[in-house]
């Protein structure tokens, strides 16, 4: 018996061991790219003159180098995420880049090259506010770190900490940045906000006090926005309402009060509303920084100024002007400024810092995209040119968070959208056909066949067939050529005109939705984007809903998606439509949403033009339909009355549901509460509506059909407890039909805890959550069976299925933590479904929905083998070879996306977070297409063998016949 | 005939189908076993109210009274009333036009020491075709869902059968009286990985190993004889072999 189960289990196993991607399979249908997110920090190695180090810091709590002459990684480390891996400061000196980690948390010093980790050490509590490097005689040896409530000084070789001292008055005075010119001292700055400056003045050796003074300054409210330090320790700030900047020496005693010069003795006026903003730049930590600033005085005016004398001079005014930048190499210390040329083009030019001199021949070309945002950040790399001139290149970011970079005179070396870092939601198009098919296609259209005759019919189809000819003939031409060409040469460019769907519809059009609001037209089989949108005015964050209206198949009706989108002010909805193939935007009115929009709902019912309906439902519970023809409209009336929706209001833990009418109002019909004073509902989930199941039932044992509960109209709601008490916590889970409000099923799965990650797919739902008792992930399946027979095999009607299903449930261990979920899905459904696990160590599991299965029994018998049940076992494996991403691991994932493709066996899928990666998965193995492996030559000789012995037989046996009937 | 009219009038103001309800362990937290004897006191009943309108404007009034009581073996009643002439008549007017039928119930908590907060603000509504309603001659079953506190969070009913086929009903026998099936579902408890279960079965399995002597025989105990013939196979092929060679030799 023993030996029977483990048999049966090696077997099973043995089954799915072969479903990991052989070494020659590397890379032939998967693709991963990895991005960095919104840089915060860019730094350029300007160590050495042949350096391509380009070092960033990025809001996704990325520390990353990239290659300045390709854009690629050289290395990445990827923080923990949220606030305990933020990345507060990012210093570079030499080959060492100091990061301070996790609001001051942590302060680690990187080794540039190969981005190894020199040292780290734990800094005192305390949230953090600046970060400097510190030099003595021209050395750089410190870093100091300063707190809310005290500063720390550490060595720059060791990261062992100096000394720290406890900064005087802390509870008062908000310390904010801290300066040190290289003689030996170092000042604290902080400010009582509308009153006074403090300035403390430590010494390096050992921390102590030299100084403290405290300076009038009623004006002031934040030091860090609008002061800086120029010169040879000369406190700078500028105020705003009364116009004019004030000077302050940090060493000299005798000066007590800050010295206001006005802007308009400079003919200076700050725009109104706007924020002036100064920028000053100290080349060399060990040297006090230049007497040369920049004033932003409006958004699109920056003026260079020098502090000469205790007088400040304008050197040049950049008007009008985006952005402007200090860059130093060498001695020379260059201004780079960004200004518009045109409409579509701004120029980059370089001035020398000392005297606001342009330098000739520096002129960079900087093309906006049209369908990009506008530039918003300038990173300038200057360098020493053979002839002691300088050169440079500019890295550009805009607000789509998109990295340009630029070398003389305007070409672009490389981009990154960096938007791709923070996918919401995506779906996958099909791409269209090619002419010629669609020729073929559009002949067996309605229209045609009615207008024409049968004669002209036939010459139609012989035209189309010929053209058919032709396009293959071009096409084994080309197949050809290439291959005469050496395999290196051949490029595979991927452009929209080329765009296709091949045989088995495995190249898709991947439409990705970024939280900055912009999106991408993404091939699926390279990676290529192919097209970018950039929404201007959205919320950023906000949740966008992607809906595909209208698919390829209606040729010659182009194919429509409409995106739900929240404006950046009003918070209202506004409808985006456009082509997912080309990106452009539709022509379609829209209709005015002039109210929030609480729930969209996709119709099946289809207008005139092949668009599906969308229903829009807003906070009075009106209607809204898009299109809303007359059609659709009388339509919409026919069908009012089986048109039902639910709505979730989770703050009062209420769902409930309703029926439209035929003047597209709405009536409420049911109503469930589940009290918010116990639980809160966490997600609501229903099914894919793209979601086929191939079989009605599952054949025991005993031969006898046991019939899936198939409501397409089933709710999953997940709860989670108020109390989280790990003995009293609980997740609760209820299978509610959202049309009649009827529930299912009410389980509570006890000393559990969220997160909840949950599928819902067929008959059953699997979701886990976190064991608080025995502190471990489990796995628990529900699945629901109508029984041995069916009510009305015919159609499912959510209002006539008056008996409860049979719930069967059962629970696992999994042994790691888990990011998201989601199930393969494939054309027809009769291939088995596998779970696709993200890992937070950015593997992708695909686990056999075999091992989820309530029925596992306890103890085999002879009916749950010939039903190919797995024992029960209550840890679920993970087996390496189940990884369907390999070494490609996808940093922080965070969804995955699973579509069908033309070929049953075949499900593509996508799993996106900070990474993107782009795969198929087989669950039963590629049945229906032979191995790449396959033997054509050995199958085919054998075939013309055979054929040639037998022609050579029969002649000889016709010889011996004729010879035997001479006898 | 009017002896059945009298004995059917009684029969429905006595209706009253009772299920079981057993309350889960969690649900009695809180509660000392003195409650179980004074039960028949601590009950309390709230409305059961219907609504069936053409013109689908809901206007609900009383259908009846559902009384739960409390202690070791939490029941529901429903005692309700019979439908009127002018209800029949309604209701079979909104079956024509397959309107709905509503019924609702208000917000409130089964447990009894939360007597004072129970009645909470709000109905929980549901629905089914009216037209079910009638061609099923007023049979229909009534579930309230409570979470785990015991508070009311659902209702739900059906018609058996569900379906509306368009059989004609004869008012006056069919439609006077309720024939309702009510009960009050708590959530079950979701199980667990089981892993004592699956630990003693391996034990077992270990230990059955263990007895059993064949297994535990050692390799020259439970394959001699195949040693012994292959031995044997051996020695007859190689001394069938030798005299040839040895043959050659000597010659």
């Amino acid at each position: 018996m023993a030996w029977l189960v483990v048999r049966l289990a090696i077997s099973v196993s043995l089954l799915y061991t072969a479903s990991a991607v052989f070494e020659d399979q590397v890379g032939k249908f998967d693709w991963r790219q990895q991005f960095i997110g919104k840089v915060r920090f860019a730094l350029f190695d300007t160590h050495s003159q042949a350096s391509k180090k380009l070092l960033v810091a990025t809001d996704k709590n990325v520390f990353a180098s990239l290659n300045s002459r390709t854009g690629d990684l050289f290395w990445r480390h990827v923080d923990k995420t949220g606030p305990e891996g933020h990345i507060d400061a990012l210093l570079m000196y030499g080959q060492d880049a100091v990061v301070v980690v996790g609001n001051g948390r942590l302060l680690r010093s990187w080794e540039t090259t190969v981005g190894g980790l020199k040292w780290e050490t734990v800094l005192d509590t305390g949230s953090f506010q600046a970060a400097a490097l510190v030099g003595v005689q021209d050395l750089v040896k410190y870093v100091a770190v300063l707190k809310k409530s005290a500063i720390s000084l550490h060595d720059l070789s060791s990261g062992s900490q100096i000394w720290v001292e406890n900064l005087p008055d802390s509870d008062s005075v908000q310390y904010q940045t801290i300066y040190s010119g290289g003689n030996g001292l170092l000042f604290v700055l902080g400010v009582v906000p509308n009153s006074h400056i403090v300035i403390v003045e430590y010494k390096i050796e050992d921390g102590e006090i030299m100084n403290k003074k405290s300076v009038e300054a009623a004006w002031m409210s934040s030091l860090e926005s609008s002061c800086a330090v120029i010169s040879s320790g000369i406190l700078l700030c500028v105020d705003q309402i009364t116009q004019s900047l004030y000077t302050l020496s940090l060493q000299s005693a005798e000066q007590t009060e800050m010295r206001q010069i006005h802007l308009q003795t400079l003919d200076l006026e700050v725009a109104s509303g706007f924020r002036p903003v100064l920028t000053s730049t100290q080349p060399n930590p060990a040297q006090p920084p230049l007497s040369e600033f920049f004033l932003q005085l409006s958004p699109d005016h920056h003026i260079l100024l020098q502090f000469k004398d205790g007088l400040i001079a304008p050197l040049r005014d950049f008007s009008p002007s985006y952005l402007a930048a200090f860059a130093t190499s060498g001695e020379r210390t260059v201004a780079a400024v960004m200004s518009p040329k045109n409409d579509t083009a701004c120029s980059i030019n370089l001035f020398s810092a000392d005297t606001g001199r342009r330098h000739l021949d520096t002129t960079v070309i900087y093309h906006m995209d049209p369908n990009g945002g506008k530039p918003n950040r300038l990173y300038v790399h200057a360098f020493l040119k053979k002839d002691d001139s300088v050169g440079y290149r500019v890295m550009v970011q805009t607000e789509d968070l998109t990295l340009t970079f630029l070398q003389q005179p305007g070409r672009v070396v490389w981009m990154r959208e960096e938007a791709l870092a923070d996918v919401v939601t995506m779906e996958m198009v099909d791409l269209p056909f090619t002419g010629t098919q669609a020729e073929l296609e559009g002949e067996f259209g309605k229209k045609a066949a009615i207008q024409d005759g049968l004669l002209p019919m036939v010459l139609k189809r012989l035209s189309s067939q010929f053209i058919l000819l032709q396009a293959w003939l071009a096409h084994l031409w080309k197949l050809f050529y290439d291959a005469r060409q050496p395999r290196s040469s051949v490029k595979n460019e991927v452009t929209i005109d080329i765009l296709s769907r091949d045989e088995f519809n495995l190249q898709k059009m991947m439409l990705m939705v970024t939280a900055s609001g912009k999106l991408f037209g993404i091939d699926s089989k390279s990676g290529t984007i192919l097209w970018k949108q950039y929404l201007e005015n959205i919320q950023p964050n906000s949740v966008f809903k992607l809906i595909v209206q209208r698919t390829t198949a209606h040729f010659p009706h182009p194919p429509q998606c409409t995106l739900l989108i929240k404006h950046k002010d009003t918070g209202l909805g506004s409808l985006y439509v456009f082509n997912p193939i080309f990106g452009k935007k539709s022509q379609i009115s829209v209709p005015a949403l002039p109210r929030p929009v609480l729930q969209t709902l996709l119709l099946p019912v289809i207008d005139q033009d092949y668009a599906k309906v969308l229903l829009l439902i807003d906070d009075q519970y009106k209607v809204t339909a898009f299109p809303s023809t007359k059609n659709v409209l009388q339509q919409l009336q026919d069908t009012a009355s089986s048109i039902f929706f639910y709505l979730v209001d989770s703050s009062q833990g209420k769902l409930s549901g309703f029926r439209l009418r035929k003047d597209l109002s709405t009536e409420l019909i049911w109503e469930v509460v589940i009290p918010t004073e116990v639980q809160k509902i966490v997600a609501v989930k229903g099914k894919r509506a793209n979601e086929h199941v191939h079989s009605q039932g599952r054949v025991m044992g005993d031969r006898s059909v046991l019939y899936k509960y198939l409501n397409p109209n089933l709710l999953a709601v997940i709860t989670e407890s108020t109390d989280t008490h790990q003995e009293r916590s609980f997740v609760g889970i209820f299978l509610i039909d959202g049309v009649t409000g009827r529930i299912v099923h009410e389980a509570v799965q006890r000393k559990a805890r969220g997160p909840v990650h949950f599928v819902h797919s067929e008959n059953w739902v699997v979701y886990v959550y976190w064991n608080s008792k025995f502190r471990r992930n489990e796995f628990s399946v529900l699945e629901l069976f109508e029984g041995a027979e069916l009510y009305n095999s015919t159609v499912f009607s959510s209002l006539d299925r008056p008996h409860a299903p049979q719930v069967l449930q059962q629970s696992y261990i999994f042994p790691a933590p888990i990011n998201t979920l989601e199930a393969t899905l494939t054309e027809k459904g009769i291939t088995s479904r596998h779970l696709l696990v993200g890992l937070p160590s950015g593997n992708i599991l695909s686990l056999p929905k075999m091992f989820l299965d309530p029925r596992r029994p306890e103890l085999v018998s002879e009916q749950s083998r010939e039903e190919n049940l797995i024992p029960y076992a209550p840890e679920m494996p993970i087996r390496e070879e189940w990884f369907i991403n390999y070494n490609q691991t996808v940093s922080s994932v965070r969804g995955i996306y699973t579509a069908p493709s033309g070929l049953e066996s075949t499900c593509l899928v996508v799993a996106y977070g900070l990474d993107i990666y782009q795969t198929r998965v087989f669950p039963s193995k590629q049945f229906d297409v032979l191995k790449d492996d396959y033997d054509y030559i050995l199958i085919s000789s054998v075939l013309f063998g055979l054929f040639f012995a037998t022609m050579i037989s029969k002649r000889l046996a016709e010889v011996k016949l004729l010879n035997r009937a001479w006898r | 005939m009017a002896t059945i009219r009298i004995l059917s009038l009684i029969l429905a103001v006595l209706s009253s189908i009772t299920l079981l309800w057993t309350q889960s362990g969690e649900c009695n937290n809180g509660r000392r076993s003195e409650d179980a004897v004074d039960t028949d006191f601590s009950g309390f009943s709230v409305p059961l109210e219907h609504s069936f309108e053409v013109d689908d404007v809901p206007r609900f009034h009383l259908r009846g009274v559902l009384q739960f009581r409390g202690g070791r073996e939490h029941g529901v009643y429903l005692s309700q009333n019979q439908l009127s002439e002018k209800d029949r008549i309604t209701l079979k007017d909104v079956a024509a036009v397959d309107g709905l039928y509503r019924i609702r119930v208000p917000r409130v908590s089964l447990q009894v020491d939360r007597q004072t907060e129970r009645q909470s603000e709000g109905y929980l509504t549901t629905f089914v075709r009216a037209c079910s309603l009638v061609e099923s001659h007023l049979s229909d079953v009534i579930t309230l869902h409570t979470d785990v506190s015991g508070c009311v969070v659902g209702i739900s009913i059906v018609t058996i059968p569900g379906s509306c086929r368009g059989i004609e009903v004869e008012d006056e026998v069919d439609l006077e009286v309720f024939n309702t099936t009510i009960s009050v579902v708590a959530p079950v408890t979701a199980p667990v990985p089981e892993t004592a279960p699956y630990i003693e079965r391996m034990e077992q399995e270990m230990e059955k190993k263990g007895k059993n002597p064949q297994e535990q025989k050692s390799f020259f105990a439970k394959y001699w004889y195949l040693i012994l013939g292959g031995a044997v196979f051996l020695m007859a092929t190689s001394s069938a072999q030798t005299p040839p060679g040895g043959v050659r030799e000597q010659s």
